[in-house]
C-alpha cells in the first residue's frame, strides 16, 4: 500500500509536467488544426534556458533561491515564447491555406531544426545539476521500513502546475484575448469578420504554449536534475497521447490526459518493467485512439462534405 | 489558392530602404534574445561532475549580423521576385524544352544507372554511394505507394524497413537460410505487420494517422532493443551472410564466381553485384506500382487520396484499399530492409530511428507525392546532400531540417508537383441547368 501511494505521488508529479505541455498541442491543434510537431522541442529548449539562466544567476552572486527560481522561471518562459513566436511566423505562418500535410511536415522539420540546434549549440551530452532544492516530508513509516516520501520539489511541482493552470484558465475563460482565442477555433472567418485579428491570436496561442511548455521543461530540470537535446521528442510525443486522451482540443482534458499518462507509465515502471514504459505510453495512444478517437472530454468530430 | 486573398497585392506592400532596415532590425532582435542564452552561453558537465559555462558572445554577434543581412537580402529578394505563389508564364521556347527534357529524362537515367558499375568501376566510393541512393530511391518508391497513392501520412515507414532487415537477419543467422529464400519472407512479414498497423488504423486519417504510425515505429524500434535474448538488443545482429549470386558465393574461394569464370577475383565484383541487385529491386518496385495503378486497387487508391468521403460513396471499400496500400508499401519496405541487412552485414536498432522515416517521408514529399521519377531525383538529391556534409557530421540534421521547412515554404507540392488522377474526363462537358437544381442529382 505504501509503495503504491509513493507511485501515486511520482506519477501525478510526471503527470503534472505531461499535461502542462500536452495544453500546448490541444491548444494548437484547436485553433490552427495541426500537430505542432515541434512543440515538444520547444519543451527541451525551455528546460535548457532554464539551466543556462539558473547556471549564469547563481554565477552572477545570486544566493536567495526562491528569487533565483523566480527569475529563471520567468526568462526562461520568455525566452521560450519567443521561439514559439518565431517558429510559427518562420515555419506555420506561410503554409496555413497551403495543402493538409504541409504545416505537419515542416513541423517535422522544424523539430529536427530545434534538437540539432541545441546538440550543435549545447552539445551531445546530459546537463545533469546538482539538487536545488532538496528536503522533504515522510508522510507514512511503513512497516518493512518503506516510507512514503513527498519531497519539496515535488510539491513544487504540482504547486507551480495549479498556478499556471489557474492563471491559464483565467486567461482564455475571462480575458479579450480568450474570447478571441475561442472565437478563432470555432470559426476562423467569422471571427476575422467580427474584428479579431486572427493572425496575432494564432500567434498567441503559440506563445502561450511555449511558455507553459517552458514552465514545464524548468519543472522537468528541478524534478529529474538533468536536461539533454533528446528529450523533447518522447516527452512530446507522451504530451500529444495526452492531448489525444484528454480529448484533442479540450483544455481541461489535456491536464486529465497529463495526469494520466504520468500515472499509467509511472505503475507500469513500477509494477512491470522500465524497459517497456514507453511502449506501454505509445501503446495507450494507438488503443485509444481506436476505441475513443474523441478521448475523455473531446466533442466528436463531425466531417461536412 | 485561397491564400490570395487574404494577402494584400503587392503594390500596396511597402517597400524603401527604411522598410526593409526596419524589418532586418526586428529580425536581428529577435535572433539575438533567441541565441543570447543558447549560444551566447555554453554549458558542460565539468570534470568534478558540476556544470561550467563558458561565453561566447564573438559567435553570438556574428549569428545575429548573419541574420541581420540575411533579412535585408531575403526582402530584397521578395521584392524583385515578387509574390511567390504567382503563376509565372513561361515562355513557349522554354516550355517545350522543359516538357522535351522531362520525356527523355527517365529513360537516359536509367540508361546511366545500368551504365554506373561500368564508369566507375574502380571508384569504389561512387559505387557505394549509388547503392545507398537505390536504397532510398526503393524506400521512396515503396512508401509512395502509402503516401504518395492513398494519401494515408505514414510516419513510421521505418519500422517496415527493421522488420525486413531484422527478418533476414535472424532467419540468415539461426537457421542459415539463403538470401533469396528470406527475401520473400521479409517481404511477407513486413506486409503482414503492415496488415497488422493498418487494422487499427482504419478509422484514423491526416494528422491522427501519422502520430499512430510514428508510435508503432517507436514500438517496434524499442521492442528491438529491449527484447535482448531474440534481437541482441543495442549490440545489434552481426556475421549477417552476404548474398549470393542464386547460390554461388562471391569470395575469393575455389567455389567463387570469380574461380568459375575463370577471372581474377575483385571485392569490387560483390559491390556491382550488389549494385545491380538493388537497382533490380528498385525497377521492380516502380514497376509494379506503375502496373498497380491501373488496376482498380491503383484507381481506389487514388480516389481515396482525393476524397474518402466520396469514395465510400461510390461502393469502394475503404477498409481493404487501406490495407493493400499499407501491406504493398511495408513490403517493399521489407524488401530494401532485407537488402540493407545483406549489404551491411551488421545492423542495430540505431539505423531504424525516426529519422530514417522522416528522411523517406521527405524525399516523397520533395518528388511530389505521387511522382515515380520525382522520387527516384529527390533520393539522388538528398543522399547526395547529404554527403556534401559529410564532413560536418553534426550539422547535418539541421541543415536537413532547415531544408524541410524552406522546401514546404517555397514548394510545398514538391519539385515536381504531380498529382493528376491518372484517369480524368477529357473534355469539359456541360451540365444543363435543370439537372442540378436543388434537390436534385
Amino acid at each position: 500500500m505504501d509503495y503504491f501511494a509513493q507511485q501515486l505521488i511520482n506519477g501525478l508529479v510526471l503527470g503534472s509536467i505531461y499535461g502542462l505541455i500536452a495544453i500546448g498541442y490541444t491548444m494548437v491543434y484547436g485553433i490552427v488544426g495541426m500537430i505542432n510537431f515541434a512543440h515538444g522541442d520547444i519543451f527541451m529548449i525551455g528546460g535548457f534556458i532554464a539551466l543556462i539562466s539558473f547556471l549564469v544567476l547563481v554565477s552572477l552572486g545570486l544566493t536567495a533561491i526562491p528569487l533565483i527560481l523566480l527569475i529563471v522561471l520567468l526568462v526562461s518562459m520568455a525566452i521560450t515564447a519567443l521561439y514559439g513566436w518565431t517558429i510559427e511566423r518562420i515555419a506555420y505562418r506561410p503554409l496555413r491555406h497551403s495543402f493538409r500535410l504541409a504545416p505537419m511536415l515542416s513541423a517535422i522539420g522544424m523539430s529536427f531544426v530545434l534538437t540539432n540546434f541545441s546538440q550543435v549549440s549545447q552539445g551531445a551530452r546530459v546537463k545533469p545539476v546538482p539538487p536545488i532544492i532538496t528536503g522533504g516530508y515522510t508522510l507514512h513509516e511503513g512497516a518493512q521500513g518503506f516510507a512514503v516520501q513527498l519531497s519539496n520539489i515535488q510539491i513544487m511541482v504540482v504547486l507551480a502546475t495549479i498556478v499556471v493552470l489557474a492563471l491559464f484558465t483565467w486567461l482564455v475563460s475571462r480575458t479579450r484575448l480568450g474570447r478571441d482565442m475561442r472565437a478563432c477555433e470555432q470559426d476562423q472567418t467569422m471571427a476575422a469578420l467580427l474584428g479579431v485579428d486572427v493572425d496575432r491570436t494564432i500567434s498567441m496561442t503559440f506563445v502561450i504554449g511555449a511558455a507553459l511548455a517552458a514552465v514545464a521543461g524548468m519543472m522537468y530540470l528541478l524534478y529529474y536534475g538533468l536536461v539533454d537535446f533528446f528529450m523533447g521528442f518522447v516527452a512530446g510525443i507522451k504530451a500529444f497521447t495526452a492531448a489525444v486522451l484528454g480529448g484533442i482540443g479540450s483544455l481541461p482534458g489535456a491536464m486529465l490526459g497529463g495526469l494520466a499518462i504520468g500515472l499509467i507509465e509511472t505503475f507500469w515502471s513500477a509494477y512491470f518493467s522500465v524497459e517497456y514504459k514507453d511502449v506501454a505510453a505509445f501503446s495507450i495512444l494507438i488503443v485509444v485512439l481506436i476505441f475513443m478517437p474523441t478521448g475523455l472530454l473531446g466533442r466528436p468530430e463531425v466531417e461536412k462534405v | 489558392m485561397s491564400a490570395n486573398s487574404a494577402r494584400p497585392s503587392p503594390a500596396a506592400q511597402p517597400s524603401g530602404s527604411a522598410f526593409i532596415l526596419k524589418k532586418a532590425l526586428i529580425s536581428a532582435l529577435v535572433a539575438l534574445v533567441l541565441f543570447s542564452l543558447m549560444i551566447g552561453v555554453r554549458t558542460e558537465a565539468g570534470p568534478q561532475g558540476g556544470l561550467i559555462y563558458w561565453t561566447r558572445f564573438g559567435d553570438l554577434a556574428a549569428l545575429v549580423g548573419a541574420v541581420f543581412g540575411g533579412s535585408i537580402i531575403v526582402e530584397l529578394l521578395r521584392q524583385w521576385w515578387g509574390p511567390v505563389d504567382k503563376d509565372s508564364i513561361v515562355p513557349k521556347p522554354v516550355q517545350s524544352a522543359i516538357s522535351f527534357a522531362g520525356r527523355w529524362l527517365a529513360p537516359a537515367l536509367l540508361v546511366f544507372a545500368f551504365l554506373v558499375p561500368v564508369i566507375f568501376y574502380n571508384q569504389r566510393y561512387i559505387l557505394d554511394l549509388s547503392i545507398l541512393v537505390l536504397t532510398y530511391v526503393m524506400l521512396g518508391w515503396g512508401l509512395n505507394v502509402v503516401v504518395g497513392l492513398a494519401g494515408l501520412l505514414d510516419l513510421g515507414y521505418v519500422a517496415f524497413y527493421a522488420v525486413g532487415a531484422y527478418s533476414y537477419a535472424l532467419l540468415a543467422t539461426n537457421f542459415g537460410l539463403s538470401f533469396w529464400v528470406c527475401l520473400p519472407l521479409a517481404g511477407i512479414l513486413a506486409a503482414f505487420w503492415g496488415v497488422l498497423l493498418g487494422f487499427p488504423v482504419l478509422r484514423l486519417r491526416g494528422d491522427y494517422l501519422a502520430i499512430v504510425t510514428l508510435a508503432f515505429g517507436e514500438i517496434i524500434r524499442l521492442v528491438i532493443i529491449n527484447w535482448q535474448s531474440l534481437t541482441g538488443g543495442p549490440n545489434g545482429v552481426s556475421g549477417i551472410p552476404r548474398p549470393t549470386m542464386f547460390g554461388i558465393p562471391l569470395t575469393p574461394g575455389d567455389d567463387g564466381l570469380a574461380a568459375r569464370l575463370g577471372i581474377e577475383f575483385s571485392p569490387t565484383h560483390r559491390l556491382v553485384f550488389l549494385f545491380y541487385l538493388i537497382l533490380a529491386m528498385a525497377l521492380l518496385t516502380n514497376w509494379v506500382t506503375i502496373r498497380l495503378r491501373r488496376l482498380p486497387i491503383g484507381r481506389a487508391w487514388e480516389a481515396l487520396r482525393e476524397d474518402e468521403v466520396a469514395c465510400r460513396a461510390l461502393g469502394i471499400n475503404t477498409t481493404t484499399t487501406k490495407l493493400t496500400a499499407f501491406a504493398t508499401g511495408a513490403m517493399f519496405g521489407g524488401f530494401a530492409g532485407a537488402f540493407f541487412a545483406t549489404r551491411q552485414g551488421f545492423i542495430s536498432p540505431e539505423s531504424f530511428t525516426f529519422q530514417e522515416s522522416a528522411l523517406v517521408l521527405a524525399i516523397v514529399v520533395l518528388g511530389g507525392m505521387g511522382s515515380q521519377l520525382g522520387v527516384a531525383l529527390a533520393a539522388l538529391a538528398m543522399i547526395g546532400g547529404f554527403e556534401l556534409f559529410r564532413g560536418f557530421d553534426q550539422y547535418r540534421m539541421l541543415v536537413f531540417g532547415i531544408a524541410m521547412v524552406l522546401l514546404m515554404i517555397w514548394r510545398p507540392r514538391g519539385l515536381i508537383g504531380h498529382r493528376a488522377p491518372t484517369v480524368f474526363l477529357e473534355r469539359n462537358q456541360a451540365i444543363s441547368s435543370d439537372l442540378v437544381k436543388e434537390g436534385h442529382g
